[in-house]
C-alpha cells in the first residue's frame, strides 16, 4: 500500500468520525498550545531579567573596598579597618588589556539649588566613562566631559526630577546651581532610565569625582565600576583588578569584586530550570491527550472490527492494519498538534496585547519540540489500538457485524 | 489446484474442545464448481476459512497450486489471499463510509495497482454488474443484492483463481439471491473456481459437484455433470 493511500484511507476514516476526530485534535492542541504558552512565559520571564540586568550595564564588574568573607572562618576580633579605594587605585586599572573603562563613584548627598529653591539630593562623582557604563542617556545637553578626572571642574549634570524640581520647564543648561558650598554650572539634563542600581537616577546631580571628593572632603571613593573588554574577558578583569589593588594595598586583598554576570547567569539558570519545569508540567497535559487518543482509537478499533476483518481478508497483513490505524493516530496528533501551534501564537498574541511590557516570546526549541511530543506521543499510544487491531483473528472479526 | 490432506481443527469452546474438522482429505481442481452442505456446526465454515487462509488448520497439509501454505508467514499468505483468492460474505462487510466504488479499489489499494488503471478497472466491474449508476453511493444507500454484487465487483476486481463465498444469498431475498448466483456461476464459466458454503438444497443442485461435512468429516462428496 502506498503512503498517499494510507494517508487518504486514515483520514477517510476519520472524517467518518467528525464528532470525535474533533474532540481529540482540541485536546491535542490545547496540550501543545499549553506546552508552548508556559515556555513562551518562562522565556519571557528570563529575557525580562536579562533585559533588566543588561540595563545595569554591560560586561559590568563592581570593585567595592573591603574584603566580604565567603568562606567562613571567625570573624576579626581586632577592628580591620579597610584600605579606602582611591581615584589613583581606579585610575591604575584603567591600563588593562581585559578592562574598556573604568568609572569611579563617590557618593554623597547635598542640597542643590538654585535660585530660593533647593532640594536634597544624592550626589555622584564620577568620570565620563560612567556615562558608557552604565547606558545613560541624555535628555539634553551632555554629559561630563573627558579629562583628566584628578581635575575637579564646577560643571554638574542633574537628573530629570531634579530638573523640574528646580528649574520647571525652563532650561538648566549654562544655569549656576549651589551644591553643598560649591557653585556649578548644569551642563547636561540625564534622559529617563528610572531605578538602577538601587539608585534613582532621576533623582541625583552627577558631577567629576574630584570636584565631589572635595565637596564631601574625603578621597575615599564609594565603588569603582568597570566594564571589561567582552564576556571572555570578564574572569581575567577579575583577576587583573584583585592582582593590581593587592600590589596596590601592600599585598592585602582588601576588596571585592562583584561580576554582573555571575549573577545573571544564576539568575538565567534558576529561570531556565522554571521553564523547563514549567514546561514538563504542561508536558503531562500533553500526556493526557495521548491517552485520550489511545481511548478512542482503542473503541475505534473496537467498532471497526468487522472492517479489519475484511481487510485481512483481502489481503492486508498485519503489518499493513497496524500502520493504517499509527496512521490515524499520528494524522490526529499531527493536525492536533498544528492548532496547537496557532492556538499558543493567539495566546501570546493576545497576551503581548494585555502585557505590553513583558516581552513574550515563542523559543523555536519549544515549538520544535511540542510538536514533535505530540506526534511521539500519538504514537505511542497509538501503538496499543493499532497492535489490537493488527492481532485480531479475521475469521472471530468477521463473524461480527 | 486446492490439495488438503489430514486437516484438522480443533476449537477450544469453554472446557470443551470442540473438533470442528477430523482428518479431511479435499481436492479441487481448477475451474469446478463445488458447493458444501452440512449443518451447522459440521466445520464446513472452518473448511472455507482454512482454504481462504484466514484461519490455519492444527494439522495436515493445504497446498494452493503446488504452494505449501503451510509454511508462509503472514505477509506472503496476505499477499496469496490479495491475488488469488477472492471471498463473498454473507453480510456483505462492506465499509460503510466509502462509496460502492472505494470498496471495489479497495483490494487494488492494497495491491498497490496505479491509481489511473483502478479507476478503469472499478468502471468496468461495476458496469458489468449494473452498478454503474451506484458507484458513488453508500452501502447503506443500496439494497441487499446490491451490496452483494458490490462485494462480488470487491471479489474479483484482483482476478483471482478462487471464490469462496459463504451462504453468499444468506441474507437475500429469493430474486436477488437468484441473481447473485448467476453473477457467481458466470464468473465460473470464465474459468475461476467457485467454492460455495449453503445449506440451501436449491442452491446445492446448481453446483457441479456436492460436497456434506458431518462431525467434521466429509460424508458424501458427489458429482454432476
Amino acid at each position: 500500500m502506498k503512503t498517499g493511500d494510507v494517508i487518504q484511507f486514515s483520514t477517510r476514516a476519520l472524517s467518518g468520525y467528525p464528532t470525535r476526530t474533533f474532540l481529540i485534535i482540541l485536546a491535542m492542541a490545547i496540550g501543545v498550545a499549553s506546552v508552548i504558552l508556559l515556555t513562551a512565559l518562562g522565556e519571557g520571564a528570563r529575557r525580562y531579567v536579562s533585559n533588566e540586568f543588561t540595563s545595569l550595564g554591560t560586561y559590568l564588574l563592581i570593585v567595592l573596598p573591603g574584603r566580604s568573607e565567603t568562606t567562613g572562618g571567625p570573624p576579626p576580633l581586632l577592628g580591620q579597618t579597610p584600605r579606602d579605594l582611591t581615584l589613583e587605585d581606579a585610575l591604575s586599572l584603567t591600563r588593562h588589556s581585559a578592562i574598556r573603562r573604568v568609572a569611579p563613584i563617590t557618593v554623597g548627598s547635598a542640597p542643590v539649588s538654585w535660585k530660593h529653591r533647593d532640594r536634597e539630593v544624592t550626589v555622584l562623582g564620577s568620570t565620563d566613562a560612567l556615562f558608557e557604563i552604565r547606558h545613560l542617556s541624555m535628555a539634553q545637553g551632555k554629559f561630563i566631559p573627558a579629562g583628566d578626572p584628578t581635575r575637579g571642574e564646577a560643571v554638574c549634570v542633574i537628573g530629570y526630577k531634579l530638573k523640574k524640581e528646580l528649574f520647571g520647564n525652563q532650561s538648566p543648561l549654562g544655569q549656576w546651581v549651589r551644591i553643598g558650598e560649591r557653585r556649578f554650572r548644569v551642563i547636561g539634563e540625564l534622559g529617563k532610565k528610572g531605578q538602577s542600581l538601587g539608585l534613582d537616577m532621576g533623582d541625583v546631580a552627577v558631577v567629576p569625582v574630584a570636584s565631589a571628593q572635595t565637596l564631601f572632603n574625603t578621597s575615599a571613593l564609594f565603588r569603582i565600576l568597570v566594564q571589561a573588554n567582552g564576556r571572555d574577558a570578564i574572569p581575567r578583569a577579575k583577576k587583573t583588578i584583585l592582582t593590581t589593588i593587592r600590589e596596590r594595598h601592600e599585598g592585602e586583598d582588601d576588596v571585592t569584586v562583584i561580576t554582573q554576570d555571575a549573577l545573571l547567569s544564576t539568575f538565567d539558570r534558576i529561570l531556565t530550570t522554571m521553564t523547563l519545569s514549567v514546561a514538563g508540567i504542561a508536558a503531562i497535559s500533553l500526556s493526557v491527550a495521548g491517552i485520550l487518543i489511545m481511548n478512542v482509537m482503542l473503541i475505534a478499533v473496537s467498532q471497526r472490527t468487522s472492517e479489519v476483518g475484511l481487510l485481512k481478508a483481502i489481503g492486508a497483513p498485519s503489518t499493513q492494519i497496524l500502520r493504517l490505524f499509527l496512521a490515524e493516530s499520528a494524522i490526529l496528533s499531527l493536525i492536533g498538534a498544528g492548532f496547537g501551534v496557532i492556538l499558543a501564537f493567539l495566546g501570546t498574541w493576545g497576551l503581548a496585547r494585555v502585557f505590553p511590557k513583558f516581552p513574550f516570546t515563542v523559543p523555536i526549541w519549544a515549538l520544535g519540540a511540542a510538536v514533535f511530543i505530540a506526534i511521539i506521543t500519538g504514537l505511542l499510544f497509538g501503538v496499543l489500538p493499532a497492535r489490537r487491531a493488527a492481532k485480531l483473528d479475521p475469521v472471530d472479526a468477521l463473524s461480527r457485524r | 489446484m486446492i490439495h488438503l490432506t489430514g486437516i484438522e481443527k480443533t476449537f477450544l469452546v469453554g472446557d470443551e474442545t470442540v473438533q470442528a474438522l477430523s482428518n479431511v482429505d479435499f481436492t479441487v481442481q481448477k475451474g469446478e464448481y463445488v458447493a458444501i452442505m452440512g449443518p451447522s456446526g459440521s466445520g464446513k465454515s472452518t473448511l472455507l476459512n482454512i482454504i481462504g487462509l484466514l484461519d490455519r488448520p492444527d494439522k495436515g497439509i493445504y497446498t494452493l497450486e503446488d504452494l505449501d501454505t503451510t509454511e508462509l508467514t503472514d505477509n506472503q499468505q496476505a499477499s496469496v489471499r490479495r491475488n488469488k483468492i477472492g471471498f463473498v460474505f454473507q453480510f456483505f462487510h462492506l465499509v460503510p463510509r466509502l462509496t460502492a466504488s472505494e470498496n471495489v479499489e479497495l483490494p487494488m489499494i492494497l495491491s498497490d495497482v496505479a491509481p489511473a488503471s483502478r479507476k478503469m478497472r472499478v468502471e468496468a466491474a461495476l458496469s458489468s454488474l449494473g452498478l454503474s449508476d451506484r458507484a458513488k453511493h453508500r452501502p447503506d444507500q443500496l439494497s441487499g443484492g446490491q451490496r452483494q454484487r458490490v462485494a462480488i465487483a470487491r471479489a474479483t476486481i484482483m482476478e483471482p483463481d478462487v471464490i469462496l463465498a459463504d451462504e453468499p444469498t444468506g441474507n437475500l431475498d429469493r430474486t436477488s439471491g437468484i441473481d447473485v448466483i448467476r453473477i457467481l456461476e458466470d464468473l465460473n464459466k470464465k474459468g475461476m473456481t467457485l467454492i460455495i458454503v449453503t445449506h440451501d438444497p436449491n442452491l446445492s443442485k446448481r453446483a457441479t459437484r456436492r460436497v456434506q461435512l458431518a462431525d467434521g468429516k466429509i460424508s458424501i462428496d458427489s458429482r454432476s455433470f
